[in-house]
């Protein structure tokens, strides 16, 4: 039986988070040392223009107005706009909204290929345990993990793009294929850390006794592998693999840069250099509320996948 | 088995030998580096390795050998900062929520599981960006505002379960003061884990200190490791040459992290690994 409580408060405790989230991002704004003022209006500034800015900003307000004022934001789902002249300029959700099927789209081609290496990767290295497959197995996910994103993506570009033109190359999001080197470049760093996690699942599962029963039944190692081991022992491995879709979404910055993609990594970065706080603060908000959300629906599901968990044992 | 006849497996000491050569060149590198990194010779941009300029020269005709050399102090000192700060204060909140338990415990958890909620460098570039000029100072605060979290974690997770341990009652028995108990008694009991996890940080940090400079948002030091790979791939159509450079540099000292960090961990747990 489903026990509802573990809903409630895994449900909880997820509604604290995005509650904490949403304050640290509007502190972020007012903990940091510098006037926000400043920043926007450049040293020429006159105060007429400085006072005007001030009070477009609410930087007048007291601190709890102003959040009533932000959580508004949040409320009528614009999350505010930019100053000066903020009724002339789109809502942050309008644009967060144009650049999100660029990332969830990034996001996902990561996760394909992270999945798609890992698991025979994985798989392999533990059935052959101490050979040389599972020494170059490990070299390969070692390497994954090592490898910085901002170093692959330019070295990727100049191979497959510039030296051997098979792919294309940056600036051309819409184009066929154009998903293929982001994907690679996002997703090597999770299939290293998935294909690690999959070989000690798997070892782990392999020594267990039932794994023995099946084997003293005379079942083929096939089956022993495929039905017996693998549904143990990839379990945590899915986990694990969706509670890092949320990590790819912030990962996505460093790619989108590299390959000029559209996104919310992008937007966040124009947010930046523009001094576009709102923007900035929304985009914050969105990326780590996804996160929440993706995180809570894993463990739910895996509470329905293992009974053990929702009982808190 | 004890500790003593353990052995640290070769991959550890291929971790150990990287680390104490970044270590090492983090020391002297400044001083060995054959040129100035403030030395431009505009008739020598682009050079090839040769033997004048062992690693080329970038498109100032700055020597990389010797930018990369002081980068390589840049990035020890991060880290370390990084690292140990966090260590410290991750691993101070962690053991104080798990003996006092209750409301403190409570409270610290909330904060974990907030900062947890922030998925991977996302809060340290707000943060970073936001700073009107960030130093290395802002640098080492922005990564450690969620760095000592895990540490947290770890640290409450062990003095839970030690907390009940016979010699730990016995301590709170005889009438020693909390403080005691919890870094006298329970701390040195739990560092291993703690190391373990420092030095698989340590690459982390740097990591992450490549992203932000490269993002743009890091310290304004034209030689640090992520502003050279970042200049470098600006010129990856003239020669890959500039971005492979610093991109290996990071890449040894994260795989040196890794390998050292499972190679401790193996050391101190053997049955973790098979």
């Amino acid at each position: 039986m489903f026990d509802s409580s573990f809903i409630l408060r895994r449900l909880g405790s997820s509604a604290i988070a995005v509650a904490g989230v949403s304050i640290l991002v509007f502190l972020l704004l007012h903990l940091i040392p510098g006037d926000p003022i400043d920043q926007l209006a450049g040293g020429e500034a006159t105060p007429e223009q400085r006072e005007e800015l001030e009070k477009c900003m609410h930087l007048n307000e007291p601190l709890g107005t102003q959040f009533k004022i932000f959580l508004g934001t949040i409320a009528d789902g614009s999350l505010g706009r930019q100053c000066p002249n903020p009724e002339s300029k789109p809502t942050v959700m309008e644009r967060i909204l144009e650049k999100l099927p660029y990332t969830i789209e990034l996001a996902l081609g990561g996760m394909v290929v992270a999945l798609l290496f890992a698991l025979p990767l994985g798989i392999l290295a533990a059935v052959k345990r101490g050979t040389w497959v599972d020494a170059a197995a490990a070299i390969v996910s070692l390497s994954g993990l090592s490898m910085h994103t901002a170093f692959m993506g330019p070295l990727a570009l100049v191979i497959f793009f510039d030296k051997l033109s098979w792919l294309p190359g940056p600036a051309e999001a819409d184009a066929p294929l154009a998903l293929v080197l982001p994907s690679v470049v996002i997703g090597t760093h999770l299939m290293a850390m998935l294909a690690r996690m999959t070989r000690s699942s798997l070892v782990e599962v392999l020594d267990n006794d039932y794994i023995r029963t099946a084997r003293a039944k005379g079942l083929g190692e096939r089956v022993v592998l495929l039905k017996h081991a693998l549904r143990n022992a990839l379990l945590p491995v899915i986990t694990v693999a969706g509670l890092q879709f949320g990590s790819l979404l912030g990962g996505a910055i460093i790619t989108e840069k590299i390959f000029e993609r559209p996104g919310l990594g992008t937007l966040l970065l124009e947010g930046i250099s523009e001094r576009n706080y709102p923007v900035v603060q929304g985009t914050v908000l969105v990326i780590a509320i996804s996160y929440v959300i993706v995180n809570t629906l894993v463990d739910l599901s895996y509470g329905f996948v293992d009974p053990r968990i929702r009982k808190g044992a | 088995m004890s500790l003593a006849d353990r052995k640290l497996s070769p991959s550890a000491w291929i971790g150990i030998a990287l680390m104490s050569l970044f270590l090492f060149l983090a020391i002297f590198g400044p001083w060995l580096a054959p040129y100035s990194v403030l030395h431009q010779d505009l008739d020598a941009r682009f050079l090839g390795p040769s033997s004048k300029h062992w690693l080329g020269t970038d498109q100032h005709g700055i020597d990389t050998l010797s930018q990369v050399l002081h980068g390589t102090r840049i990035a020890a000192m991060i880290s370390a900062s990084v690292v140990s700060l966090c260590a410290v204060t991750g691993t101070m909140l962690g053991v104080i929520a798990g003996y006092y338990r209750g409301v403190v415990d409570e409270v610290i958890m909330r904060i974990v599981d907030i900062l947890l909620a922030f998925p991977g460098i996302l809060l340290n570039i707000a943060i970073v960006a936001l700073v009107a000029r960030p130093g290395i100072g802002t640098m080492v605060i922005a990564l450690c505002v969620n760095g000592w979290v895990r540490y947290a974690r770890l640290a409450r997770g062990q003095v839970l379960a030690m907390r009940e341990l016979e010699y730990v009652s016995a301590a709170r028995a005889i009438g020693a003061k909390p403080s005691t108990v919890m870094f006298r008694h329970i701390l040195p009991n739990m560092l291993s884990p703690i190391v373990v996890m420092m030095s698989l940080s340590f690459g982390g940090v740097i990591a992450v200190e490549a992203s932000l400079s490269f993002l743009g948002l890091g310290p304004q030091l034209d030689y640090s490791w992520g502003s050279l790979l970042d200049q470098g791939t600006t010129f990856s159509w003239v020669t890959p040459r500039l971005a492979l450079i610093p991109g290996i540099a990071i890449m040894l000292v994260v795989l040196g992290s890794n390998l050292l960090g499972d190679g401790l961990r193996d050391y101190y747990d053997p049955k973790g690994r098979r």
